[in-house]
């Protein structure tokens, strides 16, 4: 039995591949992701270990506490089904070892995935198929399903692979450079988009009158006489046409020119009250309150306003 | 038939509330489709975007558990696109209180699951590989019964007494709601920066803005802009070129400052 070289298939890798997406099925307070890990991992400890007892081991070694980046979990598994490759063919590799690379690996990797893929790559991805989707665009729900997981079961697989191949010397090479350029790059796309979306996706009305000025009557289109002659029925075509070269010569149809709050503010720079808006509310998270009771306040603010008139 | 649809979508929304895989819990996925059963595919579409925009910073972050997307979305979706056909600045209004209570029921669930766990431990004693997975499976169940359940009961309840809950509201307040409704979007983007922001990233944040306010530039070549800024601020910058030196950078072959490279040969 000894001479016989256990392997795990190509199967077997795209079977925890798969299993992988089930990491956090069964996340608990208590070791967070370790049974899903476990479950992960199962079809490597059906394959390498056949007796029971060598069963029992692995699948108490495995249901050990993990919790990273779901994600950046398919790196650490493919180290890990490296490492119980080899200690099942006879390789000296305690419980201990197998343990620390997990546990050292899920620091670090959670602290990437968290700004790549929930940080930039989400929001970024969201906020362009939100605009499709507001202009009533069906594709846009379908763009996103179709490239978040494309990307998604793409990197699980790679990296994966990756550890798989690599086996321990992953943990070098990952420190090596590459990460920190990823979340640097990742997080300047995102900083910008965030600057770009807030302008454009808040709408904040302020439509309290600053100033309400009787414009000039020479500056005014005259519309009475075009109502009269229609209200008498003998509405002449060149009376449309005078009305209209007038509008071209640049003349107002409105006697009161009138100024909103938001005209002011949009003449210093549109979006700035957004702007304001969105400091006001990073101060409150720094100071630790539930974005829930922001979101809450924000909704007291609105009614508020729109009951004072001051919002519309 | 459409009912049968729903709760399927709602089920697949609370089994990815825990997951974060295929996204269906996220609201422009789970607004859609809920919209795509009740026949108002549309509305489900443009709900599940405006929703999106307020979810963009919702994620769970270590063991901290976000806002609550799936029930959010799921419920809200429903009183929009189902009977009730509730207007969207409603269902908007709706879906926030519904994200805590989602958040509270995944919190409820993640402590249920802890028992869960401690079952998986004496199948483990037992050698049960099968018996381990089933455990998990279970619990998945779970997750996604936490969204299907809410959701049945307000679809038991009927279109009837809900619109009349909601038409009850003074306009005061449905109209407040709309306009709140075009701001909370900020309280998203809040959570995403407070998580990301550094001193060196703020002048990309500012840049952005500025172009964004005053030019009719969309989104798509903004994001390109956006990459290319990434990649130039990559390759200038000294803390990734200047030490080490051997980091392949499929750009610079001689491994070198470029900007160093550029004083020298003046």
């Amino acid at each position: 039995m000894a001479d016989k070289e256990k392997k795990l298939t190509k199967r077997d890798l795209i079977a925890v591949w798969w299993r992988s997406f089930f990491l956090q099925g069964s996340w608990n307070y208590e070791r967070m992701q370790n049974l899903g890990w476990a479950y992960a991992m199962i079809p490597a400890i059906r394959r390498l270990y056949k007796t029971k007892e060598e069963r029992v081991e692995a699948l108490k070694r495995h249901l050990e506490f993990f919790n990273t980046h779901p994600y950046l979990a398919s790196p650490i598994l493919g180290v890990e089904l490296a490492l119980e490759e080899q200690r099942a063919n006879g390789a000296d590799i305690t419980d201990e070892t197998i343990n620390g690379v997990k546990v050292g690996m899920m620091g670090p990797l959670a602290g990437v995935g968290d700004p790549v893929f929930w940080a930039t790559i989400r929001p970024v991805l969201g906020a362009f198929c939100a605009s499709l989707a507001l202009a009533q665009n069906v594709l846009a729900p379908i763009i996103f399903f179709v490239v978040w997981n494309a990307i998604r079961m793409g990197f699980l697989w790679y990296t994966q692979s990756f550890g798989y191949k690599q086996g321990v010397n992953i943990t070098q090479d990952l420190s090596g450079g590459m990460l920190p350029k990823i979340t640097q790059g990742a997080s300047i796309l995102g900083m910008f988009v965030l600057g770009v979306l807030v302008p454009r996706w808040t709408t904040m009305n302020f439509v309290l009158e600053v100033s309400k000025v009787k414009n000039q009557a020479a500056n005014v289109v005259d519309l009475n006489k075009l109502t009269d002659a229609a209200n008498n029925g003998k509405l002449h075509v060149d009376q449309v046409r005078n009305v209209i070269d007038q509008v071209v010569a640049g003349k107002t149809v409105d006697t009161f020119k009138i100024t909103t709050l938001q005209d002011t503010l949009n003449s210093l720079l549109p979006g700035l009250a957004p702007l304001l808006l969105l400091f006001i509310v990073l101060w409150l998270l720094k100071r630790k309150v539930n974005p829930i009771w922001i979101i809450f306040g924000l909704f007291i603010v609105g009614i508020l306003g729109f009951w004072a008139g001051i919002l519309g | 038939m459409s009912a049968f649809f729903v709760v399927l979508f709602a089920f697949l929304a609370g089994v990815e509330g825990i997951l974060d895989e295929f996204q269906f819990h996220q609201p422009i996925v789970a607004a859609s489709l809920i919209g795509l059963a009740n026949g108002h595919l549309m509305e489900g579409v443009v709900l599940g975007g405006t929703l999106q925009l307020i979810a963009l910073g919702w994620f769970n972050v270590g063991a901290a558990v976000a806002p609550d997307a799936a029930l959010a979305s799921v419920v809200s979706a429903y009183l929009v696109t189902g009977p009730a056909q509730v207007d969207v600045h409603t269902g908007i209004a709706v879906a926030i209180p519904l994200a805590v209570a989602g958040q509270v029921l995944t919190i409820f669930v993640r402590t249920l699951t802890v028992a869960l766990a401690h079952t998986a431990d004496r199948y483990a004693e037992k050698g049960s590989l099968r018996g381990v997975e089933f455990v998990h499976v279970a619990a998945l169940i779970i997750q996604g019964l936490r969204i299907a359940i809410p959701t049945m009961i307000v679809m038991a309840v009927g279109a009837g007494p809900v619109r009349d809950a909601l038409g009850a509201i003074p306009k005061v307040i449905t109209g407040g709601l709309g306009v709140a409704g075009g701001f909370i979007v900020v309280v998203g983007y809040g959570m995403v920066i407070s998580m990301m922001a550094t001193p060196q990233l703020w002048p990309f944040f500012f840049l952005g803005f500025a172009l964004s306010a005053v030019t009719q530039l969309n989104l798509i070549a903004m994001g390109i802009i956006g990459v290319v800024i990434a990649l130039l601020y990559l390759q200038l910058s000294p803390e990734f070129n200047g030490r080490g030196g051997g980091s392949s950078n499929g750009g610079s072959s001689n491994g070198g400052d470029p900007i160093d490279d550029i004083l020298n040969n003046y």
